[in-house]
């Protein structure tokens, strides 16, 4: 192909388009302006949101990269707006999420000159992203965004970063593609020991009492079908992690919920009581696990991740079985005999039984009282046919719909797992509604994290984001109320809130919304909801005090899970 | 815990990128481990820079610290050893007030006792190397600093090479490269099976 003489700006632009790129989230400054007079010219292909600060363009695009698989992009200025992204780099970071954020810098002759708007990102966010580089060279735009991009959705995916210097974006340079697919430093996929494979097919077939852990990394290596039959083949029950909620369908007979701090009783109480464990594309977060000296000691344990830092980090396990779980779940079902637990899953079922009657009834059936959360969250995901992808933000509201949200699709939850970000709902599923524009996406929230990032009403009102968002109001910081009252002699100490109209923020805005008090008028809303074309917000007045239970309190046993807290 | 922990040394062999050395320190802090010593230089392969870091931990820490800097994306390989793996040497340099060293002979016989080399000396100072471990370093020091003429003192951090036979990084590195051949194959493979 032939050389082009081109702008690094514009270099920036055909690199973006060689990787594929047609969404972008953003917001121009100062020292990215060069970059923004090239986007003007290349709106056709590149379609650019503006934020309304460029924390929401690091969820955006996160949300977006959730839904699609594909890497979400975040185009922002230095200084402030490159800090601003902090919270969603992190936030990736936690969550193996691939985006790559650009970042004006200030020209190369003034770095480290404490020059205007001048921050030092690469440093900054070295130790929160996958890899971090700053460009200084028209020179360099093409291998460097390749490499970026190839960084971010390889292996494990993460966010990367590119710092991208005012000189490198003016100057000229002789443009030619690159294609990055390849990293002598960088493993992305760690070669599957043979043996490994054979040992493990080997516990699964000798064991009575398996039970699966699946995660985030079943989602991100496409392998719902692969989980599928090695579950049925071996008729194992499986638990869920927060993030791999939708990577094996709700009602599968085999799926017995939640794992962890808010999850399932019996997911839980049977991780003490299985043979092996088996977990798969998940890292034992100490929401998942509890106290971790008592962890599932009676179990020997199998590890399938792709990531090897893992292994051993947190559960010290008998066998890891590395590489992409797609590959390695296939290889050890066709080594595995064909099994039925029919005993040991029937021993799920009083657990289920006593959660039901005990937690999930009184929270989606109530007869009389306040609005539950849990009861909005399953009208909604019933009256959506359980198709709908939930994006939630953080506290009460993310853990009620992540237990009573079901999920029949694959890649249906975007929620913030390991940084827990409140404020992370709004923007998210703005991206999410890019990222599967033919999906229905339903945001649930609370009264304090709307607040924080409210701001992209304005992106939802300019882009007609079709974001369905429910929130739930109950006045408080719900989450840390919650454990005032268990934790801290219910003194309050500035969890109650004195919340503005948000049906008037909504309307200003010029979004649809209503608000709905009496349990008898919610089904009619929700339909309203569902069928107003576009953003509508849904407010839902709901019990103050409401809680999350059952409840693993932090450190505690996996099993030794509370069902109700006692009211004197 | 604290009687578990061993003194290890961790060979970290990285690309020549700017920034790597702040994330390889950036993981011993996060886990909270000192780091003991720290030496940076380039390696005998061209553009491979080479870490020798020595702290006090357990195995299972350094397991997962040692893992956690492989993973950054610019680190070829790290690995870690304990001090009967690999062998290990250290730099002292003493700056002596010349004036005492000449008027006092026991001096010179502690300097050639511990199998140390005077590489300088002037009317004012007199400059003494000695490499070793870090005790026959350390002892030097303290012997010369009982006579009072000791101006400066440094130890330099660890260096070490491995005593296996096999060459860890040149495999890892011939490995890679056999990756990328078969990959570039596979490619032109595919590419021209497209074209038919």
């Amino acid at each position: 192909m032939e050389k082009q003489r081109i702008t690094g700006a514009e270099a920036l632009m055909r690199s973006l388009e060689n990787e594929g790129v047609t969404t972008l989230f953003g917001y121009p400054g100062g020292a990215i302006m060069p970059v923004f007079d090239a986007l003007y010219d290349h709106k056709d292909t590149l379609n650019h949101v503006l934020v309304r600060h460029e924390q929401g363009a690091a969820h955006a695009a996160q949300g977006y990269a959730r839904v699609s698989g594909k890497v979400g992009v975040c185009l922002v200025t230095s200084g402030p707006g490159a800090t601003n992204t902090i919270t969603g780099i992190a936030d990736a970071m936690m969550d193996s999420t691939p985006i790559v954020v650009i970042c004006g810098q200030v020209g190369a002759n003034m770095l480290g000159s404490d020059a205007f708007q001048e921050c030092d990102l690469v440093g900054v966010t070295q130790p929160i992203s996958k890899w971090a580089y700053q460009i200084r060279r028209p020179e360099d735009i093409a291998w460097a965004v390749s490499r970026a991009f190839y960084i971010a959705r390889s292996g494990r995916p993460g966010p990367v970063v590119l710092d991208f210097a005012k000189n490198a974006q003016v100057g000229m340079v002789d443009y030619e593609p690159e294609n990055v697919d390849f990293v002598r430093s960088y493993v992305p996929v760690p070669k599957t020991d043979p043996e490994s494979v054979v040992e493990a097919a080997r516990m699964i077939n000798e064991a009575k009492r398996p039970l699966v852990l699946v995660g985030q990394g079943v989602e991100l290596g496409e392998a719902q079908e692969e989980l599928l039959q090695f579950l049925e083949l071996a008729d194992m029950p499986a638990g869920c992690t927060l993030l791999g909620l939708s990577a094996l369908p709700s009602d599968h007979r085999l799926n017995m919920g939640m794992l962890g701090m808010h999850g399932s009783l019996a997911s839980n109480r049977k991780t003490q009581e299985c043979d092996l464990l088996i977990a798969v594309g998940m890292r034992f977060d100490d929401r998942i696990t509890g106290n971790l000296s008592t962890y599932a000691k009676q179990a020997r344990k199998i590890h399938f991740e792709i990531d090897p830092s893992e292994v051993n980090k947190n559960v010290p396990v008998d066998l890891a079985v590395l590489g992409n779980c797609k590959d390695t779940l296939a290889a050890v079902t066709a080594l595995m005999k064909k099994q039925q637990h029919t005993e040991w899953i029937d021993s799920f079922e009083v657990h289920h039984e006593e959660e039901r009657r005990i937690v999930i009834e009184p929270e989606i059936h109530p007869q009389d009282g306040p609005i539950k959360m849990g009861e909005v969250v399953r009208k909604v995901t019933e009256m959506t046919g359980n198709e709908a992808i939930l994006v939630t933000d953080v506290g009460q509201n993310q853990m009620l719909s992540a237990r009573y949200f079901k999920f029949t699709k694959k890649r249906s939850i975007v929620t913030s797992g390991g940084m827990g970000t409140m404020g992370f709902g709004i923007p998210a599923a703005i991206g999410a509604t890019f990222g599967a524009p033919d999906r229905l996406v339903c945001l649930f929230m609370g009264d304090g994290g709307i607040q924080m990032t409210i701001q992209e009403f304005g992106t939802i009102m300019e882009q007609g984001a079709p974001v369905k968002m429910i929130l739930l109001n109950n006045n408080y910081l719900g989450n840390v109320r919650q454990w005032q009252e268990m934790f801290f002699h219910r003194r309050y100490s500035f969890t109650p809130m004195l919340n503005p109209d948000y049906n008037m923020i909504a309307s200003a805005y010029n979004i649809p919304n209503e608000t709905v008090v009496a349990r008898e008028e919610l089904e009619a809303a929700i339909d309203r909801m569902i069928h107003t074309e576009g953003p509508y917000l849904l407010q839902v007045a709901v019990i103050e005090e409401g809680e999350v239970m059952p409840m693993c309190s932090p450190g505690n046993d996996v099993d030794d899970m509370l069902l109700q807290i006692k009211k004197d | 815990m604290e009687q578990d922990k061993k003194f290890y040394t961790l060979l970290v062999f990285s690309e020549n990128f700017a920034g790597v050395l702040n994330q390889v320190t950036a993981v011993f802090t996060r886990r909270q481990v000192n780091i003991e010593s720290l030496n940076v230089s380039a390696s005998s392969i061209k553009g491979v820079h080479k870490y020798t870091i020595t702290c006090w931990s357990t195995e299972e820490q350094i397991s997962t610290i040692t893992k956690q800097i492989e993973k950054k994306i610019d680190v070829l390989q790290a690995n870690y050893f304990t001090d009967d793996e690999i062998f290990i040497q250290e730099v002292g340099l003493y700056k002596l007030t010349t004036e005492i060293a000449i008027n006092n002979p026991m001096i010179s016989k502690e300097i050639r006792k511990h199998g140390g080399q005077i590489v300088e000396m002037n009317p004012t100072y007199t400059i003494v190397t000695k490499r070793g471990m870090t005790e026959d370093i350390m002892s030097l020091y303290h012997a010369l600093n009982d006579y009072g003429c000791v101006l400066q003192y440094v130890r330099s951090g660890r260096i070490a090479v491995t005593k296996s036979c096999i060459e860890y990084l040149d495999r890892y590195l011939a490995e890679r490269k056999e990756a990328y051949d078969n990959m570039k194959k596979q490619q032109a493979k595919e590419s021209s099976a497209c074209d038919l």
